[in-house]
């Protein structure tokens, strides 16, 4: 598994992803969360029916889990935050998918599990992608993420949650900026 | 005593890898379709290449939208075409054919690392080479460097033992395999196919089971090469290639899954989870609309064999729209030639150009509203073939071809 067991989350590395201007500084972010549930697919991120805008992905993201939720393109503000359940992301390989969901502003992904390859694209382009007990999460609440302390705040049910670490490598790619700029930087893998 | 997985990863890790190392691996063949390709190409330049690291196994298909619909996707097109030439990349055009078919048919040899910008690319891993999809950006980078990172998955060992009876195919066992173990099932896990049944199954069979590896979460869904591999490559002209592979006595597993194929009838995966199984024999009757044989997972020979044995004579149902859609050119070839296509068309099939065609909901055969389609696809999720509020079915050859004549999902078995 790609998000597996004991590594243990260096935070202000974890922190140079996604919604930046929310999270740079002080590994925290946040948002109102938007609950969704088990199995969203690709298809449901970034429909079939799309295709043609796939080298258009501003255009694209307008259309942005449109099949879970019409109308989710035009409510999500930056940094809003995804709350998933199980096996989120499964289907095809498309990376637009979170790189449409990033593009629309989404801050972070929060899920029960997530898909391998929607996992790896994600940090990959750097999409903050944290796995936790999102039960206790409803549609509307205001979150907190804590990259550094590994916490989930719920401020609307004043609860904290807690996300498993990123593996090693994985916070490797994203301090970097995500995987082209790894590269770039190392001049081949350096993991 | 090593899993396939770690004895084909540890030979390209130049060391020995378990089930949870992270490694970075020598990549043997790296592709990208038409939907990942792009942006694949604009990663590769955003890293500072222009040329790919080994062209002879570097392949761009242009399968998804073949021919291109729309002025959008042919301007996508272009950008392939014109890559290959400069990166010295191979082309795959219209009309050739699917990728994961065209990948097996021509570039793949057991023991290979395969990396694709495409979910199914654990496909060739019924060839015994370790094969697994990624994203445009982690593809990229196998272009320009002939390498990847990966975690050494843990394997789970699937035993398919027993006797497949009458009606019951590879597709029957695969969605029964994924109703028992979920859509998220083996997620992060490679599974490998053991046991009788897998021994005995044609390599066009393994291909479909292997196809569906990923809808069950998994990173590579693989099988021994063995003496029908070996029959397999020799048949391709490229036996040259083959090598055995199996898995050492005593590797370990993270588990083994035991199936009694005597006991799986032909089944059916209902919207919108390919893990929603049932067994045919139990569903309420549902019409049909629309059928699809064919895709990367049923579109090959036998495949269209079986359905045309079961169509000859026949003529589909009034209302009913039966499209076919071969894997390949060398595929449509073989049938066109066994007559084969002459006998689904005279029972009423459209024939389309090989390639992904309607499974990925861009053309030819987008479903109308509250339609219902029975497909020989892989995926069935909503919106997958263009349209969320039509309903997709999955089944093998031989159930979409009788339903296609009795205009409702039906056994095959009553046409047997």
């Amino acid at each position: 598994m790609e998000n597996n067991n004991s590594a243990k989350i260096k935070n202000e590395n974890a922190s140079l992803n996604g919604n930046d201007k929310n999270n740079k500084d002080n590994g925290m972010m946040r948002g109102r969360g938007f609950k969704f549930g088990d199995d969203i697919s690709t298809d449901l991120i970034a429909p079939g029916r799309y295709f043609h805008l796939r080298s258009n992905m501003a255009e694209l993201a307008k259309h942005v889990l449109e099949d879970a939720d019409p109308g989710f393109a035009s409510k999500v503000k930056p940094g809003d935050i995804v709350a998933g359940g199980r096996n989120f992301g499964l289907g095809s390989s498309r990376e637009h998918a979170p790189a449409i969901m990033k593009i629309a502003g989404v801050g972070a992904v929060l899920a029960k599990s997530f898909a391998r390859i929607f996992f790896r694209n994600s940090i990959n382009i750097g999409l903050t992608v944290l796995i936790c007990d999102t039960d206790k999460i409803d549609e509307g609440d205001m979150l907190e993420i804590d990259l550094r302390k590994g916490v989930v705040r719920n401020l609307t049910k004043n609860l904290e949650i807690r996300f498993n670490p990123l593996p090693e490598v994985m916070i490797k790619i994203l301090s970097d900026g995500g995987l082209v700029d790894h590269i770039i930087k190392n001049k081949g893998f350096n993991l | 005593m090593k899993t396939i997985t770690e004895k084909i990863l540890s030979s390209h890790a130049g060391r020995d890898v378990r089930a949870g190392d992270i490694a970075v691996v020598d990549v043997d063949i790296v592709m990208a379709q038409d939907g990942t390709g792009p942006l694949a190409v604009s990663q590769i330049k955003k890293l500072g290449f222009s040329k790919v690291a080994n062209p002879a196994k570097s392949i761009f298909f242009i399968d998804h939208a073949a021919p291109s619909p729309r002025k959008e996707l042919s301007d996508s097109h272009k950008v392939l075409r014109d890559f290959a030439k400069e990166s010295g990349a191979r082309l795959s055009d219209i009309g050739e054919g699917v990728c994961h078919q065209i990948l097996v048919e021509s570039y793949v040899c057991p023991g290979d690392v395969v990396i694709g910008a495409d979910s199914h690319t654990c496909t060739s891993g019924a060839l015994g080479a370790f094969a697994t999809g990624m994203g445009s950006t982690d593809i990229a980078v196998g272009f320009a460097l002939a390498k990847t990172w990966l975690l050494v998955p843990q394997t789970i060992k699937v035993n398919f033992n027993g006797k497949l009876g009458k009606g019951v195919y590879a597709k029957d066992l695969i969605i029964y395999l994924i109703g028992k173990i979920t859509a998220d099932g083996a997620t992060y896990k490679a599974l490998e196919f053991s046991g009788s049944v897998s021994s005995g199954l044609t390599i066009e069979d393994r291909f479909t089971i292997s196809n569906m590896a990923v809808e069950a979460g998994a990173k590579a869904g693989i099988f021994a090469a063995d003496e029908t591999t070996n029959r397999y490559l020799g048949q391709r002209g490229r036996a040259e290639c083959f090598k055995e592979i199996r898995a050492d006595e005593g590797a370990k597993y993270e588990a083994e899954i035991d199936i009694d194929c005597t006991e799986v009838e032909p089944m059916i995966s209902m919207p919108h989870t390919v893990d929603n199984t049932m067994p045919v024999s139990r569903i309420d009757k549902v019409k049909v609309d629309q059928v699809l044989i064919g895709t990367c997972t049923n579109g090959r020979l036998n495949d269209l064999k079986i359905a045309a044995g079961i169509l000859k004579g026949r003529k589909i149902a009034e209302g009913v729209r039966l499209i076919v859609a071969p894997a390949s050119r060398i595929v449509y070839l073989e049938a066109l030639r066994a007559g084969i296509i002459e006998t689904l068309i005279e029972s009423g099939a459209t024939v389309i150009s090989p390639g992904c065609g309607p499974c990925v909901g861009i053309h030819q055969g987008i479903l109308g509203d509250g339609e219902v389609c029975l497909s020989t696809q892989n995926r069935n999720f909503k919106g997958r073939m263009g349209n969320p509020d039509a309903f997709i079915y999955l089944s093998s050859p031989a159930t979409a071809a009788w339903s296609a004549v009795r205009g409702f999902i039906a056994d095959p078995r009553e046409a047997l």
